[in-house]
């Protein structure tokens, strides 16, 4: 499996996402190559959500498709998604177990090779010493973010990254840590596909923005 | 991607160790169901022997029903099981993973309990034996079925009910050819030949069951 940055490409095509009675886009084309950092915005409700787990390959869109490499990726499936590290609006953290636990299993998950001394800096770096032995159930919900982003200083070799709404309870200076660890990671040529309703100011060299209507 | 999986079972080991209240309903439930039938029948030692070992199967079948909800229901509400299907790992080997540690929290208690529990009963060793044996090869098979049940299930509203209507009538099979190894052995045909076909079974479960579960997984997620 290689897993270096490369130049990644996500292409989506002509993407429509019906939820229910309502569609919430159609029409939907976009590029990400490496390097590029890109921001979907919109209000409440417009899709944001929908658009990154079609765009993972967790929901299937009701036309289109998204491409990784020119091939749809849910039937590239685990090529594609060792090459993806996707940050949900849940934290993916068991209660019971400690943040370092809990970052170590993220880690096997997803394929990223990181030891105990690894997973210690991780946490550091996002402002977590001396708790990374505490269950995460005595964690506030700004710390159990934390610990879920952890996930991205280990994740500099994956070339895709898709975070919904990463700046969500986060204190400033958890704010400036992760807006320069996406920056770091558009610098070394890798992607980022990202919603928030904060006005992030991250240094890339191509940012770009897509804002769903919603109705 | 063994490290993975490795990972998985550890954890689902810990999360266990660490809420033991959840593996103790369990094999109390077992426990008690089983012991109320002596008490009802009577103690009349035909009737006890020719019943045990129906009633510790349908015992230990409800016993792992009751377990099956939480099987993905926890990594669903937190997202962790989104993390899985976007992992380095093909999704069906995780829900293995996740099948072994729950059949080892769940099941194999029931197994090595079993036989001490068939002493109210007054089953003679050798049965003993063969019933315990027939547990062993039977719950992992019980909970891989389960586990295409619970995929299925997951997230809806009532999903325990649906659970047991869609799980319990593929359990009949294996009820069936598990509790007849016990009464053959008893009859002194010896049980071979169900135990043989339990083995098979499993077999069949363990390399279809979780693929099944992980296509079910998929379609709930969405």
């Amino acid at each position: 499996m290689q897993k270096s940055p490369g130049t990644p490409s996500l292409e989506a095509a002509d993407l429509r996402c019906v939820r229910g009675e309502r569609t919430l886009f159609a029409g939907l084309s976009f590029a990400l190559k490496g390097g590029e950092l890109l921001r979907i915005g919109g209000p409440n409700g417009s899709g944001k959500t929908s658009l990154l787990r079609i765009a993972c390959g967790l929901l299937e869109p009701d036309r289109g498709e998204v491409r990784w490499g020119g091939e749809n990726v849910r039937r590239l499936k685990e090529e594609f998604w060792v090459r993806l590290l996707y940050i949900g609006h849940a934290n993916a953290l068991k209660d019971d177990l400690t943040a370092a636990e809990n970052l170590g299993v993220a880690c096997a998950l997803a394929g990223i090779v990181a030891d105990d001394r690894q997973i210690g800096e991780a946490l550091r770096m996002l402002g977590l010493a001396g708790r990374e032995n505490l269950p995460t159930r005595v964690l506030s919900q700004g710390q159990r973010r934390r610990v879920a982003l952890a996930r991205l200083a280990l994740g500099a070799d994956t070339p895709l990254w898709v975070l919904d709404e990463p700046f969500t309870a986060l204190d400033a200076a958890a704010i400036d840590c992760v807006q320069s660890l996406i920056g770091g990671h558009v610098s070394r040529g890798g992607g980022v596909l990202y919603t928030t309703h904060y006005e992030a100011s991250i240094g890339a060299a191509v940012s770009r923005r897509i804002d769903l209507a919603g109705s | 991607m063994i490290a993975a999986l490795r990972c998985v079972i550890l954890r689902d080991l810990r999360l266990a160790a660490r809420r033991s209240s959840d593996v103790l309903t369990v094999v109390l439930f077992f426990v008690i169901v089983v012991s109320l039938f002596p008490l009802g029948i009577g103690p009349e030692p035909k009737l006890l022997r020719t019943v045990a070992p129906g009633v510790l199967w349908v015992a230990a079948l409800l016993a792992s029903m009751l377990a099956l909800g939480r099987v993905f229901a926890a990594d669903h509400a937190d997202g962790t099981l989104e993390q899985m299907m976007l992992g380095a790992t093909p999704l069906g080997l995780v829900v293995a993973a996740k099948v072994f540690a729950h059949w080892l929290i769940s099941g194999l208690p029931l197994v090595l309990i079993s036989p001490v529990l068939a002493l109210q009963f007054d089953l003679s060793q050798e049965v003993l034996g063969v019933l315990a044996l027939s547990l062993a090869l039977g719950t992992p098979v019980l909970s891989l079925i389960g586990a295409i049940g619970a995929g299925l299930t997951l997230g809806l509203r009532g999903a325990g009910t649906l659970l047991s209507l869609l799980v319990l009538p593929l359990y009949v099979p294996v009820l069936i050819i598990g509790a007849g190894a016990a009464d053959a052995a008893a009859s002194g045909l010896g049980g071979n030949a169900q135990l043989l076909l339990l083995g098979a079974m499993l077999i069949f479960a363990g390399a279809f069951a979780p693929w099944a579960a992980a296509a079910a997984l998929r379609i709930s997620v969405e």
